[in-house]
């Protein structure tokens, strides 16, 4: 349950820095632009047990120290952020440019018009992309473990310290894993499913 | 922020990277050819072994990579077959790279238009011909770009053998965190390591795509 919560919590921080930093990578400034792609390029090519490690260990030193859960879920969030980030630059930049100017036309300011006209469209086109990256979620949590956060696996450790049944016990954890991302893989199709019809 | 000890820290960092290359590397030949029989039996095997190889493929990628490497690392000595931890890291990271690139290659050679199949069996070549003068050729070149990114991915997976007691680059980085207790220099260091090491193999990737693109 606790990889549930994690995956789930550290899906919606992603998906706003995401939006967040898809805005900002498409910023006329030069600066913003540059800096949000850097974030996006660094944290992509990094593993994310070293961002977990850096969290966990490294911020104590800024005198400011999470509790394990918390920095596993601002790890995550900062890793998959990166990646969401590319997702939604994606689904920003496939809405036609012609939407955008009809918001114009209508006297919609800026904001209005990625609220409520180009999000909304963008967000049926990343679904699909934002579904595997809540997979990738799901199984990136059991990095928690590194920073003994009782999730699945950790659960799976200490199974194991006190039954030393190891094969059954680990198979048994993989298809628990296979059976909430099955799970969700079937669910997002039902979901992209309803949408197209509505549309 | 103190460089000294990131200087200090090199000589268990140094050989913690060639441990995380190493791992690598052997990581991607071992993939590279399971991925490359699983495509292919996933496309053209018999139906038992396409059933087979689509469990095995399916599994992997919807299990956690820690979970199979603790499956493997832990599970391969308790059915009683002893290997050392080296080639048990490496087996399991290589189970997961083979898995993904199967479905590369699987995806790369049926995106090739059925025409080309056809053309080459009106000039009356065989199964195998086909495949490796005029599929397999073009595949390469679609499938470059997704394997780089594979590439990536096991350079930073390479990361989680650590928790299997192999001393690569993370695991040094640690060691040496708990000795001098100067963890943001050091893990910044280890992050600039992997980042210059994906660097390297994405670029490389793009130039090997450039001469494979006809």
């Amino acid at each position: 349950m606790v990889t549930l919560e994690l995956s789930i919590v550290a899906l919606i921080v992603s998906v706003l820095i995401g939006i967040g930093v898809a805005y900002a990578r498409l910023s006329p400034f030069r600066a913003v632009s540059g800096a949000a792609t850097a974030y996006v390029e660094f944290v992509r090519n990094i593993p994310l047990l070293l961002i977990m490690f850096f969290v966990y260990f490294g911020l104590p030193v800024f005198q400011v120290t999470l509790t394990e859960r918390l920095a596993a879920v601002l790890a995550l969030s900062l890793y998959s952020g990166a990646y969401m980030t590319e997702i939604f630059r994606a689904g920003i930049l496939a809405i036609g440019r012609g939407q955008v100017e009809a918001g114009q036309a209508l006297g919609l300011t800026g904001f209005q018009i990625s609220r409520t006209v180009v999000l909304p469209q963008a967000f049926r086109v990343v679904l699909p992309a934002l579904g595997n990256q809540f997979i990738s979620l799901i199984k990136d949590s059991s990095l928690a473990v590194a920073i003994s956060v009782r999730e699945l696996t950790y659960a799976a450790v200490r199974i194991n310290d006190i039954s030393w049944r190891i094969v059954e016990v680990y198979s048994v954890i993989a298809g628990m894993y296979l059976v909430v991302t099955y799970a969700v893989a079937f669910g997002l199709r039902g979901l992209e499913g309803a949408l197209r019809k509505r549309s | 922020m103190d460089v000294t000890v990131v200087v200090d820290g090199w000589r268990l960092m140094g050989p913690g990277l060639a441990m995380t290359l190493l791992v690598s590397v052997s990581v991607m030949i071992l993939g590279l050819g399971i991925g490359l029989l699983g495509g292919l039996t996933l496309l053209y095997g018999p139906r038992l072994m396409r059933l087979v190889v689509r469990g095995y493929v399916d599994f992997v990628r919807g299990t956690p990579l820690l979970v199979l490497i603790f499956l493997i690392f832990y599970g391969i000595p308790a059915v009683g077959i002893p290997v050392p931890n080296f080639v048990a890291a490496v087996i399991s990271l290589g189970a997961f790279a083979g898995a993904q690139i199967s479905e590369l290659v699987r995806g790369g050679i049926s995106s090739i238009p059925r025409g080309q199949t056809d053309a080459a069996m009106a000039l009356g070549m065989t199964f195998w011909p086909r495949l490796t003068q005029v599929v397999i050729p073009q595949a390469v070149a679609r499938t470059l770009p997704p394997l780089v990114n594979t590439t990536v991915e096991v350079v930073k997976g390479s990361s989680l053998v650590s928790l299997v007691s192999i001393v690569e680059l993370t695991l040094a980085t640690e060691q040496v965190v708990q000795r001098v207790q100067r963890p943001v220099p050091l893990y910044i260091a280890a992050a600039l390591m992997y980042f210059v090491v994906n660097f390297i193999v994405s670029s490389g990737g793009r130039r090997l795509e450039r001469r494979f693109a006809f």
